[in-house]
């Protein structure tokens, strides 16, 4: 290669750096665009021309948001529900995965296939009859019946059934021969072992849960149990024709998921490539 | 001894699986064998119907609205997941070349808005598209293009909701793209440029050729999950025209929720349910006959 045709490649290949940053920032402009649109006053959101930073900083929308309208109550209900989703489904999924990987019992492989099976299934398309078994157990308008239906990741069952398999068995035989028992088997060696997988999957699982919309919508039909995610799509007057309301509304429901994954960063990452079925 | 731990081993099993298989049991077997029950029912919302036969299915091919839900899922899937794809493999390719601080910070820049909720997604493009105040017609207007009321109109519709979900969720496929360019190895580029291969031909016959089991897993995610788009199509749709942009979890949803018809809306779920199944179990079969990935 001569040093002209190595300069151009160089040269081409700054001109390449240079556009993905350019389009990263294009990307990201309407998430930016939200946030500053929050701090500006209604009277500067609504003039006619790009303005990329407030003449007048103010809070006063999030104030209004927090102190005027309901969005503390969704908080606290998506807070819970994304909370119980979390534990219930990861723990099961974990014992479950567990079995399946390291125990023989019966009808084992009848239950892995179903699983692997179940991957398919579209829940979209059992809505009615969630909605059916839910309002029967009475639990529409509940923290229960937002939580019940959303209680099955297939995949996290998988990713755990993948680590345990990768756990050599010479582990469980030692542990075997100090007469341990099965349950301090896996609560002291198995666990232990996978806290990074198992920390990946319940900020996925919350994240994931947090965002849901399909059932949080159907299962509640009070203002006051909503979500945030459905909540500050429903009740338009609460936040008016109040732009910069709307937008306060939004950045505050994303914060917490935003703010989530910009910490855990590389566990976000990570569970979620597993998710799709690649080892990280 | 041996056979008492056996039987403990057995039994401990059957202890731990038993949550999840009794909330597998109610929330996902039994729904699903009564979604296949209620479709053979004039059932509304709750509680039971009389057997009505085939009558449900039967409807559906003279059914407009049906055939228009048919025909925007199509249109959809259509314009997101191969498009999608490319759009997110490119990035892919461009933040792969960067490192360190940079590379981090442009893939945050690019992955953030698929950790949002929809609805923060709905809000924020509400606004950049909003007719009267959007940040998007001004830019129309700069450029001397005529404002349009995107979500009014059935034309715009489909394709800015696609342009949306696109930037929604093309972070995830960014990421299962960027593990893939990861896994090559650096000596495969090296001989090539020692072969004095070009740019162009160094990605048709290196990067694309390895690449193409992750892009065969993306499209195939991309492609059932865009099958059962709902989400961002009932939100923009408030205050629109949501029969003009039916689409099939749509359906399923107004049938039920709206109409009180159980049974038909059941019907609609099936045949959704039957197309994300066929759909799964052929990519299945193509993957493991042209060698499979390591799942």
């Amino acid at each position: 290669m001569t040093a002209t045709t190595a300069r151009r490649l160089n040269a081409i290949g700054l001109i390449i750096t240079v556009i993905t940053v350019f389009c990263a920032i294009i990307w990201a402009f309407p998430l930016y665009w939200a946030v500053v649109s929050s701090l500006k006053p209604e009277h500067e959101v609504v003039r006619p021309y790009i303005e990329l930073w407030p003449e007048t900083f103010t809070v006063s929308h999030y104030v209004f948001a927090l102190t005027q309208t309901e969005i503390g109550r969704w908080y606290v209900n998506s807070i819970v529900t994304a909370t119980a989703v979390t534990v219930l489904t990861v723990s099961s999924s974990l014992f479950c995965g567990y079995a399946i990987s390291q125990l023989n019992f019966p009808l084992r492989n009848v239950l892995w296939w179903l699983i692997l099976a179940s991957f398919m299934i579209p829940m979209q398309t059992l809505i009615v009859n969630h909605f059916e078994l839910v309002a029967d157990l009475g639990l529409i308008n509940t923290w229960s019946g937002i939580v019940l239906p959303q209680l099955i990741h297939p995949v996290i069952i998988i990713v755990y059934k993948q680590f345990f398999d990768g756990v050599p068995k010479d582990f469980r035989e030692a542990a075997v021969m100090d007469n341990a028992s099965e349950w301090r088997i896996l609560t002291k060696v198995y666990i232990p072992m996978n806290w990074g997988v198992t920390t990946a999957l319940s900020i996925v699982c919350f994240i994931w849960s947090w965002n849901a919309f399909l059932w949080p919508f159907l299962a509640v039909t009070k203002t006051d149990m909503m979500t945030i995610t459905v909540g500050i799509t429903q009740v338009n007057d609460a936040f008016g024709v109040y732009y910069a309301r709307q937008l306060t509304a939004a950045v505050l429901a994303g914060l917490p998921v935003a703010m989530a994954y910009l910490i855990f960063q590389r566990r976000v990452t990570e569970a979620i490539t597993l998710s799709a079925g690649i080892k990280g | 001894m041996m056979l008492r731990n056996r039987r403990n081993e057995g039994l401990f099993g059957l202890a731990l699986v038993a949550p999840f298989v009794a909330i597998y049991g109610l929330v996902f077997v039994y729904p699903t064998i009564k979604l296949f029950m209620t479709s053979f029912t004039d059932a509304p919302l709750i509680g039971d119907g009389n057997f009505v036969g085939f009558d449900n299915y039967a409807r559906l091919p003279s059914d407009r609205r049906f055939g228009t839900a048919v025909w925007n899922t199509a249109y959809f899937v259509l314009i997101t997941v191969v498009p999608g794809t490319l759009l997110a493999f490119a990035i892919a390719l461009g933040v792969n070349r960067l490192a360190g601080r940079l590379q981090a910070a442009v893939l945050a820049l690019f992955f953030l808005p698929y950790i949002l909720p929809v609805s923060v997604v709905y809000l924020l493009w509400d606004w950049t598209l909003n007719f009267q105040f959007g940040i998007a017609m001004y830019l129309f207007d700069m450029l001397g293009i005529a404002r349009i009321p995107v979500f009014k109109s059935t034309a715009w519709f489909m394709p800015a909701v696609g342009m949306i979900t696109i930037w929604w969720t093309a972070g995830f496929s960014i990421l299962l793209f960027l593990a893939g360019l990861r896994t090559i190895p650096t000596e495969i580029y090296e001989a090539a440029a020692l072969d004095n291969a070009g740019r162009w031909s160094t990605f048709r016959r290196i990067t694309w050729p390895l690449m193409w089991p992750i892009t065969a897993l993306v499209l195939t995610i991309q492609l059932i999950s865009q099958l059962k788009i709902f989400d961002q199509v009932y939100l923009f749709s408030v205050g629109g025209r949501p029969n003009d942009n039916m689409v099939l979890v749509y359906y399923v949803f107004q049938r039920a929720f709206q109409s009180d018809q159980g049974g038909r809306a059941a019907a609609v779920a099936v045949v959704l349910f039957v197309i994300v199944i066929v759909v799964s179990v052929l990519n299945f079969q193509l993957t493991r006959l042209s060698g499979g990935r390591d799942r």
